[in-house]
């Protein structure tokens, strides 16, 4: 029970605001109404998705007050307090990647570590400004239009179709294809929440006094670049593109690795 | 020297080679949103931008759809619950996926006193203030969803045979369908009552294609950009001042071919023997 704790309670936020989503359009709920782009909480904040919006802006249209107004309010609650962890505690997609992971790891299939020439971790900041060019281009927010998170949640909402083989898509990518494929390497919205969160409050800290270098931590870590402080330096997790899953906080039997606020005063 | 030659030489194929990357990704990122975009034929809820402005504004966030999906009245007769009107647009419906928008046939709009839909929208993608009326109150009878036309080959009105579905459908009865009574020459005695879309009146709610009685509907709503004309700024209305005001912007048009000097009568009768 103590290794899964994190991992619990982020399938049961996930699932609870997907399921708070379903209601509001299944039996009318207003708790958390809309979906990922623009959604309405108790039927009266405005929340949006920051990324989306400057898409749209790109594309040359002049949001309402209501949009603009939900996406401050989610990149002041991710910069301040969340860091990414919109990708690991809200993303539905982030279900899809984890289980390919997994399997990954079941079915050994990453005997050595591969070095993509020019997919790199980094790409996905290539990816992101380039959506907003496109977008500018094109004259209609471009990753909107193949966006898996949406469309998975909208598949939740309203009913998938055809956008499964989406969902499917990115499954075979993470499981058979790039180890971390999408969330780690393609994902333009976990690049801005990255970018958004880097400077967040919640951070995990290690304590390097206790860690017995069994490398548990990296080997699940979705990110685990941003783990190169293990067993060298008793610091935060500092790097945005943590995503503050906790699981390298569930998997550490040595009380090495724990969620901690952020200290400004070292 | 020569190594930091190398290094500088791997540095610029390197360079090269993803900015050409990227260009690649951003081609097909382009040409793919472009395609995707031409989706024309659509119909968008009451209030909706133009195709082109609304597919910019529209942050896909359903919360129209749930506005019309969740009506205490939308139950069948034998109250189960009936389906909303709007659907958000899934991979498979060739539409620009997570958008909202109705097929008449499958469930009309029955163009709601309060329009529900209108002002949940966050974006302005659905325009609120397109649907006021004098008094500032949302009016669903200003919506122009798309426009209704008539096949009339295949609309057994112009058959002679007496039916008036549409007619009765229409929400703004005898106002946005009205009734032309014609004499049946073919049969000498009968009459026909043929069905005339209004278009400064008709809303595109569907309801007269969801109620025709042919096999494949004679009536239906296409958007209003895909079911009406423009004559311009070359033709006015005989015996109309107003229409000359129209017109009165007009730009300058020339003319390519060289303007006669002879009067209208003079070459109308040219070369003709009487």
């Amino acid at each position: 029970m103590k290794n899964i704790k994190y991992l619990l309670l982020r399938r049961v936020t996930q699932f609870t605001i997907l399921f708070l989503y379903f209601g509001a359009n299944a039996y009318g709920w207003h708790m958390l109404e809309g979906t990922f782009g623009a959604s309405r909480l108790f039927g009266l904040i405005p929340l949006a998705d920051p990324y989306t919006v400057v898409q749209v802006l790109a594309s040359g249209f002049i949001l309402g007050a209501d949009v603009l107004l939900g996406a401050l309010i989610i990149t002041v609650f991710y910069m301040v307090v969340g860091g990414r962890a919109f990708c690991s505690w809200v993303c539905p997609i982030n279900m899809v990647t984890d289980l390919a992971n997994w399997l990954r790891r079941k079915l050994k299939l990453d005997k050595e570590e591969v070095n993509y020439r020019f997919l790199k971790r980094r790409t996905r900041y290539w990816i992101m400004v380039l959506g907003i060019i496109v977008s500018a281009v094109v004259g209609v927010a471009a990753f909107e239009v193949l966006s898996p998170i949406t469309i998975m949640q909208r598949g939740i909402v309203f009913g998938f179709g055809a956008g499964i083989s989406v969902i499917i898509a990115i499954f075979l990518f993470d499981l058979f294809g790039v180890r971390n494929g999408w969330c780690g390497h393609l994902c333009p919205l976990g690049a801005a929440y990255s970018l958004i969160g880097s400077k967040s409050i919640i951070r995990v800290e290690h304590d390097h006094t206790n860690c017995t270098n069994c490398m548990d931590c990296k080997v699940v870590c979705p990110e685990n670049q941003v783990l190169y402080m293990i067993n060298k330096e008793s610091i935060s997790v500092t790097d945005g593109e943590c995503t503050n899953c906790g699981r390298c906080v569930d998997v550490c039997n040595d009380d090495a690795l724990g969620f901690s606020i952020r200290s400004f005063t070292k | 020297m020569a190594n930091s030659n190398n290094n500088r030489r791997k540095f610029m194929a390197t360079t090269l080679q993803s900015v050409g990357l990227t260009a690649l990704g951003g081609l097909l990122w382009s040409g793919y949103s472009d395609e995707v975009k031409a989706s024309p034929l659509v119909l968008r809820p009451p209030g909706a931008l133009p195709e082109d402005d609304f597919l910019k504004a529209c942050i896909k966030c359903g919360l129209c759809a749930e506005a019309c999906e969740n009506r205490d009245s939308n139950k069948n007769k034998d109250g189960s619950k009936r389906p909303g009107t709007l659907q958000m647009a899934k991979g498979g419906d060739h539409k620009m996926i997570g958008t909202p928008f109705f097929i008449p046939t499958d469930v009309p709009c029955f163009m709601c006193d309060d329009v529900p839909c209108v002002p949940v929208c966050p974006s302005g993608a659905l325009d609120m203030p397109s649907l006021l009326n004098k008094e500032e109150e949302l009016d669903i009878n200003k919506s122009r969803m798309g426009l209704a036309v008539v096949h009339k080959e295949s609309c057994i009105a112009f058959w002679g045979i007496q039916c008036d579905a549409c007619y009765r459908a229409c929400p703004l009865l005898d106002e946005a369908i009205t009734l032309k009574y014609q004499k049946n020459e073919r049969t000498g005695k009968h009459a026909f009552l043929l069905p005339v879309v209004q278009s400064d009146i008709c809303t595109g709610c569907g309801l007269c294609e969801k109620a025709c009685v042919t096999e494949k509907p004679a009536i239906f709503v296409l958007p209003t950009e895909h079911s009406t004309g423009r004559a311009g700024d070359h033709y006015v209305k005989g015996w109309d001042k107003k229409d000359q005001e129209r017109v009165g912007n007009a730009k300058e048009i020339k003319t390519k071919n060289e303007r006669s000097e002879k009067e209208a009568s003079d070459y109308l009768n040219m070369e003709v023997d009487y």
